[in-house]
């Protein structure tokens, strides 16, 4: 079967790639255009390390054929920061120690950027649930829960 | 040695070196990385439980366009089961059978052929395409099917007490006379237990890239807790001298003590010798849970004696381990750790391994001693409950302190076993009020942790900074632990310390990172190096400054005259010395190499609370308090990570985690929506306390802290569900259905 072209926009560029008809939104990143920052733990869905934004919506892109970005706004972890200007959320993450082997960080950073837009002054248990389809298996949580409080709370600050 | 007088950054709550490629999604992991020409390998894995290999016909598959090298059995270097090989911990007679069936497919998973072809889909057409015949086998899955008279038989080479038998050894801890010790006791508790093999869960699952070059010199690039342990099994298993294995280590996404061992890089070895192509192999999540780790389930039964005050006067525990289709489970952590805490006169520990037909168990954190603690924790609290005595007080009454002797062998130095429980007792968490269907457990541990093979390079750059390589990778973030140590010991700002893992041939030889034991080494290593740069930096100054390098002190990243009596010179800075290198000696770099010794064993106390819901069945933990004795915080922050992390791991063991079985012996839950791993919503806050007794065998008083934190869970959850609902569990996982089971009308009743 022939490849499909599809043209879209990753981080803010507009992008163009071929795709095979069953690749996966992870595939291309990672196989087509290098963006290796998303990762796969499962491949069902069920971790969140593959966590992108479609058109600002949270989605694991292990569960997104690749040929659906057409016309859509991709964002990824390479996205996050702003040049060698970090996001709060990365910075924070560093500051609290809420990664250890770091294979869970960039889906956890995409899908707590994604909260923190939706709503900026989460409570614990809102973080708590809206984090449950990222999996996590070294850290326990904790940390990361801190960071994305902790984030939230300097950005409503720094709002004018 | 140099002392330390202030702590600048030893303590300190420092940025990790690796941290910016990680939140920014730079770091590159096993998967990460392609190599010009790759083609891609997959395994084909044996769909039967137990099985005789008669016949492989390969012919089909590689004729299959896009194919370019298919291996079986006979491709890898064979270890005869009559002769063992050890490395490490680890036999090459098992090894070779694990990555590859060879007279027999032991469970359902176990890699039969593989395959590399121009892209994943054509190597998994392929592996369709191979035809084997085999002969299907009787099987056992549980330990009580594997010990019974008739049971299918693994390893027919295999004797215990001179008959065919899957008991594949037995391991014995003994002190004192247990016999004299029961007959002192006037309380007996005396309890069986099971439970189930759990997997480490790390999110990455394992891959590797290798490129074969027609001389035969190799590169492997993997995530692993090894590059040493990679390049040696893969030269064992591939013939390849370890001379020309390059075993670079990628970042590594969780191991756990799951990545000890190798599972794809002789495979993706043997399929780029012969392909002449760079091969890459990644596994599916299915087939890390079918074929990979996980650590043994277990029965055992433990039995412990007290006087009416308390005092325990003999304690016996019998731990059977499934060891999976090879042998090897971890016994000596059951039969090791499990009374350890306790300074008891009369013990007997036995551990036995057992095979039977599923995956063949890898390390897991602690290995053995969660297993045997959760049995001999929850007698405990029933012997406290008997005695009328506060859980805690027991533990206080018979703890391990210096000078006790430990039934597995040592007397223990200065420990810091006693402060956890007294801090545990006095913390708010202890006494705050419980609601209804809410409990309270407690619980301890130990690990022994581990010292062995380290090696670091220092070397000063040109422009005044440093670059350490260790070779241990970094999974916790030990490399911020180096960069701190290293920057206290110069007096230097810690971001100027770079510090990066070495491949195996660029660094010298490190043992596994496991057994807690990498911040421990390899900080022994880099202060070594450290303090030998520090004196060469004092003898290049006492050379400019023409007097003896005595009078010369390091200080603050300078060197400075020992008083003004030594003369009048200005401090020469690091900058200014590493400026100065050609011209006075040449560059400034030092390597060590070390067998550290003195890694003293650890001690953890837990406090948990659960809430039960008794309308559904779950148990929930709403306060968790971690209490340990770590020796020395070099950096907090990933010290209370190791803690929150395996409290989270030992929740997920005591209430959910299981491997469900279908009746042909498949598993039938092989992904992370039914291997119910716990998820953020699923798991409160995780309270730390730090006890830091220095371990009095290392420079900086570094003791491990990665294993410890497992060990007491399983039990302080079942203990505290004990107390929120007045039911013994004594199996794990306390999911759903067993606590729905346990909660009769009474409870029912009392929530009413």
């Amino acid at each position: 079967m022939p490849k499909l072209h599809v043209t879209t926009t990753i981080n803010g560029e507009p992008m163009e790639f071929l795709c095979e008809p069953d690749n996966t939104m992870l595939d291309a990143l990672r196989n087509q255009l290098g963006l290796t920052g998303s990762k796969e733990g499962c491949a069902t869905g069920d971790c969140g390390a593959c966590s992108i934004t479609v058109d600002g919506r949270l989605v694991c892109s292990c569960l997104m054929l690749a040929a659906e970005a057409e016309g859509h706004e991709i964002g990824t972890i390479e996205g996050m920061a702003q040049g060698d200007r970090l996001h709060p959320l990365q910075q924070k993450f560093l500051e609290q120690a809420a990664l250890q082997c770091g294979i869970c960080t960039s889906g956890m950073l995409v899908a707590s950027e994604v909260l923190l837009k939706k709503n900026p002054n989460p409570s614990e248990e809102e973080v708590r649930f809206w984090l449950a389809g990222n999996l996590c298996r070294c850290t326990g949580y904790d940390k990361i829960v801190r960071a994305v409080l902790e984030a939230a709370a300097e950005m409503r600050e720094a709002r004018p | 040695m140099n002392d330390v007088t202030f702590n600048k950054w030893i303590g300190q709550r420092t940025i990790r070196p690796d941290g910016v490629d990680k939140v920014t999604g730079r770091a590159a992991f096993a998967a990460d990385t392609n190599m010009p020409g790759m083609i891609w390998g997959k395994v084909l894995r044996s769909p039967h439980p137990h099985a005789r290999i008669r016949k492989i016909d390969t012919s089909k598959a590689e004729r299959l366009p896009g194919v370019k090298a298919v291996i079986i059995a006979r491709d890898v270097v064979d270890f005869p089961v009559d002769k063992s090989v050890m490395l490490g911990i680890q036999d090459m007679r098992w090894m070779c059978r694990n990555v590859m069936a060879r007279e027999k497919a032991l469970f359902p998973g176990h890699p039969v052929a593989a395959v590399a072809a121009t892209t994943e889909a054509i190597a998994a057409q392929a592996c369709a395409l191979i035809d084997v015949d085999y002969e299907v086998l009787p099987w056992s899955i549980e330990i009580d099917d594997a010990l019974k008279p008739d049971a299918p038989i693994l390893h027919e080479f295999n004797t215990f007490e001179g008959k065919p038998s899957n008991i594949m050894g037995k391991l014995e801890v003994k002190k004192g006379d247990i016999t004299v010790g029961f007959a002192q006791a006037e309380v007996i508790v005396e309890r069986a237990f099971t439970t189930r093999p759990v997997h480490q869960g790390y999110i990455e699952p394992h891959a590797c890239l290798v490129s074969v070059a027609a001389d035969g010199k190799t590169t492997i690039w993997s995530s692993s807790q090894g590059q040493f342990m990679v390049r040696a099994m893969t030269a064992y298993l591939s013939g390849i001298p370890q001379s020309d294995i390059r075993a670079i280590p990628a970042e590594i996404g969780g191991g756990f003590g799951g990545k000890t061992i190798v599972y794809l890089e002789p495979l993706a070895t043997l399929l780029a010798k012969k392909s002449g192509r760079p091969v890459k192999m990644v596994m599916t999540r299915e087939e890390v849970m079918r074929a990979t780790g996980p650590t043994s389930g277990s029965k055992s039964t433990v039995k412990i004696g007290a006087k009416k005050d308390g005092t325990i006067v003999a304690a016996q525990g019998t731990f059977y381990l499934q060891a999976g289709a090879l042998p090897g489970s971890p016994i000596r952590g059951a039969v090791g750790c499990s009374f350890t805490p306790y300074d008891i006169p009369h013990v007997l520990s036995t551990g036995y391994d057992v095979c039977s037909n599923r995956s063949k168990v890898a390390a897991y954190r602690a290995p053995g001693a969660p297993i045997g603690a959760y049995a001999v924790e929850c007698v405990l609290d029933e012997l406290a409950e008997a005695l009328k005595i506060d859980p805690i007080e027991l533990r206080l009454k018979n703890a391990a302190k210096e000078g006790t002797k430990a039934a597995f062998g040592p007397t223990f130095p200065r420990i810091g076993y006693v402060e956890t429980l007294k801090a545990a007792k006095g913390h708010p968490h202890y006494n705050a009020p419980l609601g209804k269907l809410q409990g309270r457990g407690v619980a301890s541990g130990f690990w022994f942790n581990a010292g062995g093979e380290s090696s670091a390079q220092v070397n000063i750059t040109e422009d005044g900074n440093v670059v350490v390589t260790t070779g241990h990778p970094d999974i916790g973030g030990s490399r911020a632990g180096i960069a701190n140590i290293c920057a206290e010991l110069l007096g230097i700002d810690y971001r100027r310390v770079s510090v990066i893992i070495g491949d195996t041939q660029t660094v010298g030889f490190s043992n596994l990172t496991g057994g807690s034991r990498v911040l421990f080494a390899s900080s022994m290593v880099v202060t070594e190096a450290t303090e030998k740069i520090i004196s060469t930096l004092r003898e290049r100054a006492a050379k400019i400054w023409q007097i003896d390098p005595e009078a010369v002190k390091w200080e603050n990243g300078a060197a400075h005259p020992v008083s003004p009596n030594a003369g009048p010179f200005e401090p020469l800075t690091l900058a200014e010395l590493a400026n100065k290198a050609s011209a006075m000696g040449g560059p400034i770099g030092e390597s060590v190499q070390l067998n550290t010794q003195g890694a003293e064993g650890g001690f953890g106390t837990h406090i948990c609370d659960v809430e039960v819901d008794v309308e559904l069945g779950i148990a929930r933990v709403i306060r968790y308090t971690a209490v340990q004795d770590v020796g020395r915080a070099i950096h907090p922050g990933y010290v209370e990570g190791q803690l929150q992390g395996g409290v989270a791991q030992g929740i997920g063991w005591a209430l959910n985690e299981e491997y469900i079985y279908t009746r042909g012996g498949n598993v039938d839950n092989p992904g992370f929506l039914d291997y119910r791993m716990p998820v953020c919503s699923d798991l409160p806050m995780i309270d730390c306390v730090l006890i830091e007794v220095p371990n009095p065998k290392h420079p900086q008083g570094v003791k491990g802290v990665g294993e410890v934190p497992l060990v007491p869970v399983l039990s302080a959850v079942a203990n505290a569900i004990h107390n929120a609902v007045g039911k013994r569990f004594y199996s794990l996982p306390m999911s759903p259905p067993k606590v729905l089971e346990k909660v009769d009308a009474s409870v029912q009743q009392a929530a009413e």
